[in-house]
Order: C-alpha cells, then structure tokens, then sequence
C-alpha cells in the first residue's frame, strides 16, 4: 500500500473528533481539568525532583573516588556508621592481574571544634596515605602533600558555616588551629568538596593523623579501600575473581555499587524517601479527584446524548471510547503545562539550595506516566456513569 | 409479499415487579407495511411511548412477537438489538441534538453509521440532507443558536442520514408551534416516502393527522381496530 493510499484510508476512516470537541466547546470546565492536572504533575515534579536531588546530595563525596571498586565492611549500612575491615584485604586484592593500584581509606565521623565559637560539630573525616591517589580531581594531589606533617588537615571549604569561618581564616592568612576529638589540628589547606546528607562538612588528613585523632582504631583496620583495574580490564569479572579470592569479611562493590549502596541506605532505610514519595501520590490522589471529577460530570452533564447516540445504533465500547480519548487528551494537554513549571521551578531550586534538582528523562516520563495512569482510570471510573445512559429512557 | 417493517403480535408489557406490577400493554396487534406511514394517539399514559421503544429495540421484549424489519426481537441478543437500532430512525420530544456539534456534524453522526462511505462522502451526504429539510445555511450553528423548528429539523436530517427503513418519532411537534410543527411533520412525511420509510408516530397533534396513511388509537394498553384511515387521494391509487 503506498502512502499515498494509506493517507486516504486515514482520511476515509476519520470521524468527528467527538472527545476534542466535548472538551474544547466547553473552555470552563476543560481549563479546570487542565489547572487541575498541571497541578498534580507539577506537585509531582517538585516531590520526585526534591526526592532525587537529596539523594544525589547523600553521595557527593563517593562520587569524588578515584576508584573502579570499593571494598567495605558487610557491616557497614552508610556513610555515617562504616564499619571497619581488615586492610590486608585490600592488600590480597593487588593479586588479582587485573588491579592497577589500591587506597586504603579511614572513614569516619569526628567532633570538630568551631576555633570561633569552640562549639563542637560532627564532620567526615577521610584518612589517608599523602602520596596515595584519592580523588579523581588531580587538583588534590599538591595539597596531599602538605598533610605529611603530623597534625594537619585539609579543611572542605564548602563545609557549612557552623564550623567556623575556617576558610575566611585560612585566605587571610592566618594560622588556624582547632581541636578534633581533644587533639591540636592545624588546616594546611583547603579543598572543595561538598557536603551532602550525612555530612555538614568534609576534611581530609593523613592515615597517620587519623589513627592519632582516634586511637581506639583496631591496627590495620580500614573502612573504605578504592581499587583501580588496569585499563581496559572487566569491572564485573574482577568483582567476581574478588569475591572468590577474599573472604566474606569484605564486599565488593563497583564505584556505581558503592553509591547505590549510599542512596538505598537513605531511600529505605529513612523516612526521606517515604515522605517525598507521598507528597508525590497525594498530588497523584489529587488530580485522579479533579479528572475524575470532570469527567464524571461531563458525562453526567451529557447522557441524553450518549443515550441518543445508543439509541441510533452506536455500540456501547465506542462512546467509552469518547470519554477513554477524552482522558488522554486531557492528560497530554495537561503535562505540558506541568513540564514547563516543573523546568523553571526546578531552576529556582537550584539555585536557592545549590541541591542538585534537574529534569531527567526517567523523571520526565514517570510523571507523564503517572498523569497517563491518572486520567485513564478517572476516564475508566467516569465510564461506569455511562451504563446509566438507558436509551429507553429518552423517549 | 415484501416483509413488513413492523409486524407485532400479541405484545404485553408489564412494568416494576411483584405487587406493584402494573401492566402497560395487553396483546397489541399491529402490522406496518414498508413506505407506509401510521399515527398513533391516544391518552398520555396508554402505552404509546412503550410501544415505540420496544419496537425500536431499546426494551428487552417480554412477552409476544415483535418483528421489525423481518428480525424478532423476542428474545434477540443484546448486539442484534444494536445492529437493528441502526436501521431504526428515531426523532423525540425533544430534539436530543449533540450540543457540542454543529448542525452539520450533528447530522454527520448519522451518516457515519453507514458503512464503508469515506469521510468526505458522509460530510456531503449530511449537507445534502440538511438541504433537503431547508438548512442549507446553518451549517457551522450549534443547536444552541437555532431555532426549535430548526432544531427538529436537523434531528430529522439526522434520523434519516442513516438510511433507516423504519422512523419512529414520538410527538415530534410537541416542542414547536402549530405552524413550524405542520411543517416539520409535512417534511418528515415526504422525506420518509421518497425513501420508502416506514414512519410510526405518536401524535396528540389534531392538526397533522392527515398525513397519515392509517390512524391507530390506543388505549389502555390496547388498540382500537376499526379507525377510519383518513387516506391521501395520492395513496389510495
């Protein structure tokens, strides 16, 4: 068939857009409907977005690793409570042909004492050897150096202001010196880093340190090892290879693993996640109310006509199938609107909580879906009006 | 013998249940020849409006035969009902337009049950009925912005865009004025005979009783036999 005769099969299949014009000839109700289910998208959109913005912000340092695999203890459940494992572990790894380098890494949560106002705050403290690469940013790696003098740390400058004016001091050039669990620190440096949920603020100091800052720290113990696999080589083979070689006193995980592993702690095991997921299925609950709503009248509002129409002969499944279009036109027409806002507000966020809250495709169509799902089943409930339409009645 | 658009025999008809059933049609008999057009009167309440929609197939038949175009529908399923509904014009009190269509679309709903005609063919067909009922410039008016008379009329363009073998319309006049009603149903009665449509009306009407080919009139359930059918000189031949 050409497309030329298929395009006149179309035409000569066309009927009057009956759903189209039950909504347009009647501009009240369809802005209603509309204001109504742009509402529930946008809710939808700022929920979802907020959701994943904060969960994006609960892994801002795991992103920084420098590393292919991550080992960590089994019994470690976030970034605030990582438990540690033997370093040999990590050692027994470098076996393996594929691995390049390794980085043992001290994770840990310490009290930092504000040298202005001398109140202590929990910060993530990350110990590791100067010379050993941590981050991916190459700009860390002179300033590694500065820390193989005892006692020194580099200090997050992005870390929340209730730490002291840290970084002000540091420009000015003045000596800082603070306290971390009841021992001297000086800051050698800053660093830009980022806080995210379990941490207000970041520092990085030398194993050495470290263990000197907490010295209840079992010998040889580690809570993060970073693994770097030649180039080229098959992260999922080498996750194998490792599971077989080391004991279970361990877990391998990819870079991606590790930060999925972050994002589920805080996803199922908090209540963030339940709360904004909620706030999304009250604005869905929220627009099904106002689709089904109008439509439910619209249909009520025009049953002698549904009526009529059986009455002259059309089949019950095509005038459901007016109010199933009017349904998916309304939720089109609708998402539009929602996706703009949902663009702009999404801006306005970032910029007033530097949360990471963007459009994303998957966002995009699950919202979409979500309205799809919404008008469909408000369109289906609204059907059942239509067994009412008796064309007995109407003479 | 050419079949009869309507054949009933025997039809009773029995509304609500148990003590408060109350029977509404008692053995109608009544047959209706193809092209022929019948008025049928009688006391609001007599079952006239029943009659109509059994015959129009839009009540489950309970007791009796009901033929209507060669189909009984004692018994029929509820798709055979559907499928006859689309050989059965209807015209009502009221004009039970659509009324976000205009009055072309309007008729074009009727038209856009008859198969295998394009889109194109169905437009043209609507505007030539609404030509022919003397709408030929409000097309593009919603029922809204057209007069009660007009109204009827479009909804008789609309009946008979489907090419119906039957009309059956219950007082089509009683929304209009003398003058426009006597026009309507004059128009009504010549539309259906050129195309050879069997037309049963219920009427109160006085005025448009002499359109008919044969009157009938009920009561309480029953036909009387025996009216004298005021017959067009053009019809006895």
């Amino acid at each position: 068939m050409t497309p030329w005769r298929w395009l006149q099969t179309l035409w000569q299949g066309r009927r009057i857009p009956l759903a189209w014009l039950l909504l347009t000839r009647q501009p009240v109700r369809l802005a209603v409907a509309l204001a109504g289910i742009s509402f529930a998208g946008i809710l939808m959109f700022m929920q979802l977005g907020f959701r994943d913005g904060l969960f994006d912000a609960s892994v801002t340092i795991h992103r920084l690793f420098d590393a292919d695999l991550v080992l960590i203890s089994p019994r470690s459940t976030s970034s605030v409570s990582m438990a540690g494992f033997p370093r040999r572990r990590l050692v027994q790894a470098m076996a393996d042909p594929a691995v390049e380098g390794i980085t043992p890494v001290h994770w840990n949560l310490l009290l930092w004492r504000n040298p202005q106002t001398r109140g202590t705050r929990s910060i993530l403290a990350l110990g590791f050897e100067p010379g050993d690469p941590l981050f991916t940013d190459p700009a860390l790696a002179p300033k590694a150096r500065l820390l193989t003098q005892k006692g020194r740390v580099l200090f997050d400058e992005q870390s929340r202001p209730e730490f002291g004016p840290v970084a002000k001091w540091f420009k000015s050039g003045r000596t800082v010196e603070s306290e971390i669990a009841g021992k001297r620190v000086r800051v050698a440096g800053l660093v830009g880093l980022g806080t995210s949920f379990g941490a207000d603020g970041n520092l990085l100091t030398s194993s050495e340190t470290f263990l000197e800052l907490l010295p209840n720290t079992p010998p040889g113990s580690i809570e993060v090892g970073l693994i770097r696999l030649q180039p080229g080589a098959d992260p999922a083979a080498a996750i194998e290879r490792l599971k077989r070689l080391l004991p279970d006193d361990v877990t391998v995980l990819t870079k991606q693993g590790f930060i999925n592993f972050e994002q589920d702690y805080w996803r199922t095991s908090t209540s963030i996640g339940f709360i904004f997921s909620l706030g999304a299925a009250m604005g869905f609950v929220v627009g099904c109310v106002i689709v089904y709503q109008v439509l439910y009248s619209d249909v009520s509002d025009h049953l002698p006509e549904y009526a009529t129409l059986m009455a002259m002969g059309y089949k019950l499944p095509s005038l459901l199938g007016v109010v199933a279009r009017e349904g998916l036109l309304l939720a089109a027409f609708g998402y539009l609107p929602a996706y703009a806002a949902g663009q702009g507000l999404y801006a306005l966020v970032r910029g007033a909580t530097q949360l990471p809250v963007a459009m994303d495709t998957t966002r995009a169509v699950t919202v979409f879906t979500m309205i799809l799902v919404m008008c469909m089943a408000s369109a289906a409930l609204a059907m059942r009006r239509l067994a009412d339409a008796d064309p007995a009645e109407i003479f | 013998m050419p079949l009869r658009a309507i054949d009933l025999e025997g039809l009773s008809h029995w509304y609500g249940a148990g003590g408060t059933r109350r029977q509404v049609l008692q053995g109608v008999h009544l047959q209706v020849a193809p092209g022929e057009v019948v008025l049928l009167t009688g006391p609001s309440g007599c079952g006239k409006t029943t009659l109509l929609t059994l015959v129009g197939a839009l009540r489950q038949v309970q007791l009796g035969s009901v033929a209507v175009l060669g189909e009984q529908l004692n018994g029929a399923t509820r798709g055979t009902r559907q499928r006859l509904r689309r050989s059965i014009g209807m015209i009502f009190q009221g004009h039970n337009l659509l009324r976000c269509l205009t009055a072309e679309q309007n008729v074009q709903m009727g038209s856009d049950l008859l198969p295998g005609l394009g889109y194109r063919a169905r437009r043209d067909q609507a505007r030539e009925w609404l030509r022919a009922v003397g709408l030929g410039d409000e097309l593009n008016k919603l029922p809204h912005d057209l007069s009660g008379g007009q109204k009827q009329r479009v909804a008789i363009a609309r009946a008979l865009a489907a090419h119906p073998r039957l009309l059956l319309a219950d007082e089509p006049t009683a929304a209009l004025d003398s003058r426009t009603g006597r026009e309507v149903v004059e128009l009504l009665q010549r539309l259906a005979r050129e195309q050879g449509c069997a037309v049963l009306m219920v009427t109160h009407d006085p005025r448009i009783l002499d359109i008919a080919d044969r009157l009938v009139r009920m009561e309480d359930g029953r036909l009387l036999e025996g009216e004298p059918a005021p017959m067009h000189p053009a019809i006895i031949q």
